[in-house]
């Protein structure tokens, strides 16, 4: 199988504007004979669906919670990145790109980061025009603030719920094309096959969550929206019920895996209290803002923070990164954190954890103002911790936030699966080895709003508008194929929980695929996941029946896949030997411990193949072209 | 300062739509004070499951209140006695050692049972759906900076748009009404001039939605506000009785 990444030709600036003009049509009257199933209703999803809705072709929505308006899009908090340039401080659709493609370490593809660019101005127009409450100034325009990795102020934000407002905006679309007949939402049904029939995505296999049956939807593409993969470390920010199955479903159906070892380990989370712990909490990136991150110089000082002069404080990212200071990428963030935690400098009860001080920032612009740019992370803060960070400093650790790695796509979005397209975080595309703050919601928004409702007409021009049906050979073996899988999971009746395994599996990820890897570890990594695999299939204890609502045979099905997903995110990363964005190989770093790429030798994407139960993924290598920038040692010094 | 407490639950367990409920009691023990509400109904499940019993179903995801999707009745009060908090930042230290603790779903005819802890809150959606938006089609988007909006105006548009759409506020009230809810997205939109041009067709549909899910009429009891997760002001139903008279007179 070749990968063939579809960038068009020409010049940078000119290739969507070309590839757009290109692209076929579907004419009005043809495009209500279309359907297309759209799976998670996240910034990516909804705007799929109800910008695909509203040009005529019918669309039926799929999400696991009990409402569209709750996919974890929802929870980021800071803000999205667009090339305005209200501020006037000279940005632009090349420094967003510019910034980007540096921020992701070289890793991205140089046509989809530019398009990204582009579109961004489109999505702070439409998220407006719906309603999107952004924060303004005093003469009533849009207000911006700055983010990691970037020297302007190009974040649009509405508070701290930043996704909450982007989301509910995406959310309204969508039910407005309920209202208007061109939409249908399946709410608490969860994607566990893909149906392709003569080598075409034609279906969807699901669990209605509530019955427990199993039902069969499907249409004439398929889009999906599902998210990312940070579970598999068990503890993440993400939500609890976040997961991997629908992709790794396809995955396992045909569509390519890229770069999954590509994995972004958020610097600012409130620290693990325990082993009670059920998820970490993210404080938002923009805190680095007016929050200065320390730790004390003398190794175990117990006093208390306020106790500290300044004079014995290491402001670490301050000095090792003058230019950039707190505002540094999130990768150079987190190894940092974990850094001067290893040599001993952390504080709190379990050493895992360093200060964001705002003492500075309310003695210059006062505890209201602090106030209304943050209330509602600190209020947030407080809750789970019971300290005021108002008085004291925060206590902050690094925790998985996002995955990078996802499905492999074309420059339409579509998978190695003709009709089966991938859009926001679930897809591997834009944000290269690293994520930029601010830029998923950007992404899962521009490939929703902007990039399908153009690329997937291209397709479906080229299909038939024939009658669906859900009686195919392949729809029935699908279906069967779930139901082994279900009743096998019900039938193991061991010893173990679903959650203890899962836990097992979290240590082995965090230990050994985490901040830092080696080959020893992974190679580890490679042994321990297998063993646990068998565990759990001869142990794993999944009481109740798939007959009603029963969230322990969800998990434990979620779970099998983490636990294949795992072990190739670590044979993935054992490939990549060369330290890039969030992938850290201790073997290549530079003098100061930066990451150091190896691009002669791994300037590529690392796409997998799937080639059958127990057999080991086939890599595939799409080279990637830089063209318009020039690659060096990233410096945010 | 973590320490550990031992709790007695009494939870409403329901196995189906159709089934007679009833309050089970349940010893925990050993409880961290550090845990959420939900990671101790974690642990709860943990032994449950251990011992061959079904878990008791509840809903969650995000677990850092901003989805809405949990929601339990914790010794009559939704989400539980402090203030602005979901289930899921609750945390044990505001509960005393031995004491019991009663757990049922929200209760409204509108919100009916599903399994236990956990209700269906469709019409919401539904409710959404009827007008809960400003038709703008993806692409037709004039400038951001074209349509001012005065900062206070933006600012309690926000307060408004922070809704999270739990339905605590129609479990407090003793008429299950929805008001809140859907005052606060009118009053969003109706703050904001780019929401003023289906002001009136807005609130019509949206409230004759509400009525036909069956949620009760608002009678200014204010248990709503009281529980709100997000502190959304009864305001919000002021605003929507002004923009429903106003409609009504156009």
């Amino acid at each position: 199988m070749t990968l063939d990444s579809k960038i068009p030709a020409g010049p940078l600036a000119q290739k969507w504007d070309a590839h757009k003009a290109a692209i076929k049509l579907v004419n009005p009257k043809n495009k209500r004979k279309y359907t297309v199933l759209i799976v998670g209703t996240g910034l990516a999803g909804a705007s799929a669906a109800a910008s695909l809705a509203e040009l005529g072709y019918h669309v039926k929505s799929f999400c696991i919670q009990d409402s569209p308006r709750r996919a974890h899009s929802i929870a980021a908090q800071g803000g999205i990145n667009a090339a305005k340039n209200y501020p006037n401080d000279n940005d632009s659709i090349w420094r967003l790109f510019y910034d980007t493609i540096k921020g992701g370490d070289y890793r991205s593809r140089e046509a989809n980061v530019y398009r990204l660019a582009q579109v961004s101005n489109n999505i702070i127009d439409q998220a407006t025009a719906q309603g999107v409450p952004f924060a303004r100034e005093y003469g009533g325009n849009l207000a911006n603030r700055s983010f990691g990795g970037a020297q302007v102020s190009r974040t649009f934000y509405a508070r701290g719920q930043t996704g909450q407002q982007l989301l509910l905006g995406a959310y309204s679309a969508l039910m407005r094309q309920v209202d208007a007949g061109m939409v249908e939402i399946f709410s608490r049904r969860e994607m566990l096959d893909l149906v392709v029939e003569d080598g075409h995505a034609r279906g969807i296999v699901v669990r209605n969550l509530v019955t427990g049956e199993l039902e069969s939807y499907a249409g004439h593409a398929v889009v999906l929206a599902t998210g990312g993969y940070g579970n598999v470390f068990y503890l993440s920010t993400n939500a609890v019920n976040s997961n991997a199955t629908a992709a790794w479903r396809s995955h396992k159906r045909g569509a390519m895996y890229a770069n999954p070892c590509y994995t972004q380990i958020h610097p600012t989370c409130i620290p693990v209290s325990g082993d009670h712990q059920s998820k970490l909490t993210l404080m938002s990136e923009s805190l680095r803002n007016d929050g200065r991150v320390w730790v004390p110089r003398k190794k175990g000082d117990k006093r208390p923070p306020a106790e500290i002069p300044d004079e014995e404080r290491y402001y670490y990212l301050e000095e090792r990164y003058p230019s950039f200071g707190n505002l540094v990428p999130r990768d150079v963030a987190s190894r940092n954190a974990k850094q001067v935690c290893d040599e001993g400098l952390g504080v709190g009860t379990t050493g895992l954890a360093v200060y964001l001080d705002f003492a500075d920032a309310i003695r210059e612009f006062g505890e209201q103002t602090i106030r209304e740019r943050y209330g509602n992370l600190f209020d947030m803060y407080e809750k789970i911790t019971d300290e005021n960070p108002y008085k004291v400093p925060m206590r902050i650790y690094p925790a998985v936030h996002y995955t990078m790695g996802g499905l492999w796509v074309d420059y339409n979005l579509m998978s190695t699966i003709p009709g089966l397209y991938v859009a926001g975080e679930a897809n591997f595309s834009d944000h290269g080895a690293n994520r930029l703050g601010a830029s998923a919601l950007m992404q899962g928004l521009a490939d929703g709003y902007f990039v399908l409702p153009y690329t997937i007409n291209d397709y479906l021009a080229g299909v038939k508008a024939d009658k669906l049906h859900t009686e195919s050979d392949a729809f029935k073996e699908a279906r069967n194929a779930v139901t082994e899988r279900v009743n096998k999971l019900l039938a193991v009746k061991g010893k173990k929980t679903v959650r203890e395994i899962h836990r097992e599996l979290g240590h082995i990820m965090w230990n050994y695929v985490g901040m830092a890897r080696n080959k020893e570890g992974l190679e580890k990594a490679l042994q321990e996941i297998p063993k646990l695999r068998e565990e759990f299939w001869s142990n794993i204890n999944v009481t109740g029946s798939d007959k009603n609502l029963n969230k322990a045979l969800e998990q434990a099905g979620r779970l099998a896949d983490y636990l294949e997903l795992g072990e190739l995110m670590a044979r993935d990363a054992l490939n990549r030997e060369e330290s890039c964005g969030g992938h850290f190989r201790e073997e290549s770093q530079t003098e100061e411990g930066e990451a150091k790429r190896n691009d002669e030798e791994f300037s590529y994407v690392a796409a997998w193949e799937y080639l059958g139960e127990d057999k080991i993924q086939a890599l595939h290598k799409e080279e990637l072209v830089f063209e318009n920038v020039k690659l060096t040692q990233r410096s945010y010094k | 300062m973590e320490k550990t407490i031992n709790l007695k639950l009494k939870i409403w367990r329901q196995s189906a739509p159709d089934a007679k409920g009833e309050l089970v009691s349940y010893d925990v023990k050993d409880v961290s004070t550090e845990m959420s509400f939900l990671e101790m109904l974690d642990v709860l499940n943990e032994d449950l499951t251990k011992k061959g019993e079904e878990p008791v179903e509840f809903d969650s995801d995000c677990r850092e209140g901003i989805c809405g999707t949990c929601g339990i009745v914790i010794n009559g009060i939704p989400h539980g006695q402090e203030k602005a908090t979901t289930v899921c930042q609750l945390h044990m230290r505001h509960f005393k050692d031995g004491e019991t603790v009663l757990l049922e779903p929200w209760r409204a005819k509108a919100f009916p049972v599903i399994k236990d802890l956990v209700v269906d809150r469709s019409a919401f959606d539904r409710i959404i759906s009827a007008g809960g938006y400003i038709s703008t089609k993806t692409g037709s988007a004039p400038d951001a900076n074209i349509i001012a909006v005065p900062k206070p105006d933006a600012e309690l548009a926000m307060d408004m748009a922070a809704c999270i759409g739990c339905g605590a506020c129609v479990a407090a009230c003793p008429n299950a009404s929805a008001s809140l809810f859907v005052g606060a997205k009118i009053s969003q939109l109706s703050l904001l001039p780019q929401g003023r041009i289906e002001a009136a067709t807005r609130v019509q549909n949206m409230v004759a939605q509400m009525d036909a899910e069956l949620f009760g009429a608002c009678t200014n009891i204010q248990e709503c506000e009281a529980v709100c997760p997000k502190e959304i002001s009864i305001s919000a139903i002021a605003r929507m009785r002004r923009e429903y008279v106003k409609a009504a007179f156009k």
